[in-house]
């Protein structure tokens, strides 16, 4: 046993230097067409043998180092409590979420713009994550292109404004609902496969807008993208310094206060806020209506689900439509946050890191996914020397959670009973 | 006589590519075939098999060693290591805790892993594309018409053999070693080859490995035949290698060999004759209309769903 185990942790150190040496160890340095080798700085080649002695230590005494990590107690418990009656644990949900929600519509008022900025692209991603949460967290489909109604909503608020010079307030209707139809048009037919396929198809689907979007030159400008789009108004006021359209007012010189660019920001910042509740809200209904609760029982059961007469395809379609619509808001708010869109925002990576929120976050859960998107796109901007290694912790992350927390941090829980094991 | 020239041309060209494709894809393929999982990683193995080898060439070069088998054979064993044992590492981290639970946990599993991969390269080696040396150079010119002249690069030639022997390597080891008949055994019945004794968990790092492996030998001659390489380019040629193996039918191996030629083909037919920009748009839209219409591929076989 002993000999095996040494034979086997040698192995693994002999792996460890193999996949991190050449990588790590050398680099490959390009000047002009020729490229040189460089061996890296002593520090990065120490702590790749650093590695190889650790996974070796840990693979000659796994066992006694796993038999000592079961007996500490985990850091997050299997609570033995009973759960908490539904309505209980909804009400006391529902005055947290009032609290959070009343001091978010004061908070930008005493920070800087920079944060109330950060804060609207949380709350973008916040309605992304509650919508793909319907989607993969509710119905258990996994949609990897779902960045692509995404980009419908966007670009409809961008295209619409540049040729039609259709206001905000129109486009967010028309975008989520152009979104949706894209949903309900490819969900049609492909709601049928399985799984995995489905994934890879939506994935495909994604690449198939993002491609187009790339290439459509004359329509949608390309990689150079759609720039001008205009701000949201409030009844016909503007926020910029000078009225932009004939007819309108602008904010500033009705209420007759200084101009301030912060207003605008914070107008966005309360229109995303705005627009997230009401996802949520709307979400939170759909959950405890006949159609929520057949997407979480298609995605327990499939068979049973069916064989109690429900239709596959409607529930799967259901799911998808509606979370095409989010995206699509969501799309619209963050055209006229940036004031301009290129297809670089819309890449399979954006799909990658909503799909990590949902996952993070507790599939099905709201207020983990709510948490989840506040912490993945605030953590990298706190602790801006690890931004680079970002999208390195989120794919770790995402590993590790499916190993030891496929359910998320804050997973739903539902009063439920089982049967005793002694019977 | 001058658009069948031009139509020949492509068709070589598809055929390349496509060999190519085709060794991508068997690590798909085979994977599948046996835990029903989709190794979303792949592509960055092959993207990881083509830094290896591009660091081993420039090492060499930085050494003096300029005779070219040597260099290539060297580069390719280089390769060959490090990703098999890449292939190895991320079966071993992230997809065997995993397996056996719902369909869609390996699944992100893969993904997560994919994007570290990514990553790991992206923060090690930089974002930028690398020039990658074109060691074979020149070729056969043949059948002149017009102003288009029609060639057969030593380069393309390379790697028509390469794959050809790779995958007659391959299909020897399949059907006559033991391993090779352990892993068919395993691909039929996962629990039935473990009571009669088989390791299955050995078997199924051996076909991460020999997939990883494949993927390697793709890798350096996909980025031979491209000259550059950047960390993101395994992303996109590990979905047209998904494609192919879907094409051909996933958990066949001779179906990836057809998959991967259909889609070099069609690939490279789009681009002469439409637009080089939307190649990625036909595989895509050519893997939705498989999976649609007949998820089994050409040579699959039919899934029985068993309650």
């Amino acid at each position: 046993m002993a000999a095996n185990n040494l034979k086997h942790a040698l192995f693994c150190a002999v792996v460890t230097l193999v996949i991190a040496y050449p990588i790590l160890g050398l680099n490959l340095e390009a000047q002009g067409i020729n490229v040189t080798l460089e061996g890296a700085d002593a520090s990065t080649v120490i702590s790749v043998l650093a590695a190889a002695v650790v996974v070796f230590l840990f693979q000659l005494f796994r066992d006694n180092i796993l038999s000592v990590l079961k007996s500490v107690p985990s850091p997050l418990p299997k609570s033995q409590k009973e759960p908490m009656a539904e309505n209980k644990r909804a009400r006391i949900e529902s005055w947290v979420l009032t609290g959070i929600v009343i001091l978010a519509l004061f908070w930008p008022f005493f920070v800087s713009r920079g944060a109330v900025d950060l804060a609207t692209l949380v709350l973008i991603y916040i309605m992304l994550a509650l919508g793909l949460n319907v989607v993969v967290g509710l119905a258990g489909l996994l949609d990897l292109g779902y960045v692509a109604f995404y980009a419908v909503g966007a670009y409809t608020f961008a295209l619409l404004s540049q040729y039609a010079g259709v206001s905000f307030w129109v486009a967010l209707p028309i975008g989520a609902c152009l979104a949706a139809l894209f949903g309900f048009t490819l969900g049609f037919p492909v709601l049928r496969l399985r799984g995995d396929y489905l994934a890879i198809v939506t994935l495909g689907f994604g690449e198939i807008i993002r491609i187009l979007l790339n290439n459509w030159t004359s329509l949608t400008g390309g990689p150079n993208g759609v720039g001008g789009i205009p701000d949201p108004t409030l009844f016909g006021m503007e926020f910029g310094r000078r009225v932009k359209e004939e007819g309108n007012v602008s904010f500033h010189e009705t209420f007759g206060i200084a101009y301030s660019g912060e207003h605008k920001v914070i107008f966005l910042y309360l229109i995303a806020l705005v627009l997230a509740v009401f996802t949520a809200l709307v979400i939170r209904r759909f959950m405890r209506m006949p159609v929520g609760r057949s997407w979480e029982a298609l995605r327990e059961d499939e068979i049973a689900a069916r064989s109690l007469g429900m239709s596959r395809t409607a529930v799967k379609l259901s799911a998808f439509t509606i979370g095409a619509f989010f995206a699509g808001f969501a799309g619209t708010v963050f055209a006229s946050k940036q004031g301009f869109i290129s297809p670089e925002s819309f890449v399979f990576l954006e799909s990658a890191i909503i799909l990590a929120i949902v996952v993070l976050g507790g599939m099905g859960s709201q207020i983990g996914v709510v948490l989840a998107a506040i912490a993945v796109t605030i953590l990298p901007e706190l602790a801006r020397e690890f931004s680079e290694y970002r999208m390195l912790i989120f794919g770790a992350a995402m590993v590790l959670m499916m190993i030891w927390r496929p359910q998320g941090l804050m997973p739903v829980r539902r009063i439920h009973i089982e049967l005793s094991k002694q019977e | 006589m001058q658009d069948l020239l031009y139509f020949s041309q492509q068709l070589i060209n598809g055929l390349t590519i496509g060999s190519a494709y085709a060794l991508i894809a068997i690590g798909y393929t085979m994977v599948y075939g046996i835990i029903g999982m989709i190794n979303f990683a792949h592509g960055e193995i092959y993207m990881i098999g083509a830094y290896t080898a591009l660091l081993a060439i420039t090492g060499l070069a930085t050494l003096g060693v300029t005779w070219l088998p040597l260099i290539l054979l060297i580069a390719l064993i280089c390769a060959m290591i490090v990703s098999s044992s890449m292939g190895w590492a991320v079966e071993r981290v992230a997809y065997r805790p995993v397996r056996g639970r719902h369909r869609l946990i390996p699944l992100i599993s893969a993904i997560g892993m994919s994007i570290f991969l990514q990553n790991y390269v992206h923060l090690a080696q930089g974002s930028r594309n690398i020039g990658f040396p074109a060691l074979i150079e020149g070729g056969f010119q043949f059948g002149s018409s017009g102003a288009f002249q029609m060639s057969l690069s030593y380069m393309q030639i390379t790697i028509f053999i390469t794959t050809l022997i790779c995958m007659t390597l391959l299909s020897l080891f399949i059907s006559r070693s033991r391993t090779g008949r352990a892993c068919r055994a395993v691909s039929q019945d996962i629990g039935m080859a473990n009571l009669l004794g088989i390791d299955t968990n050995r078997i199924i790092s051996a076909t991460f490995v020999i997939g990883a492996a494949l993927a390697a030998v793709a890798g350096l001659l996909l980025g031979m035949y491209y000259g550059s390489i950047d960390p993101l380019f395994g992303f996109i040629a590990g979905l047209k290698a998904f494609t192919a193996a879907v094409l051909g039918g996933i958990g066949s191996i001779p179906g990836a060999m057809l998959g991967g030629l259909i889609l070099g083909v069609s690939e490279s037919m789009t681009s002469g004759y439409l637009s080089g920009e939307y190649k990625d748009v036909v595989s895509f839209g050519l893997l939705i209309l498989i999976l649609l219409f007949k998820p089994t591929g050409l040579l699959g076989k039919p899934e029985v769903e068993k309650i």
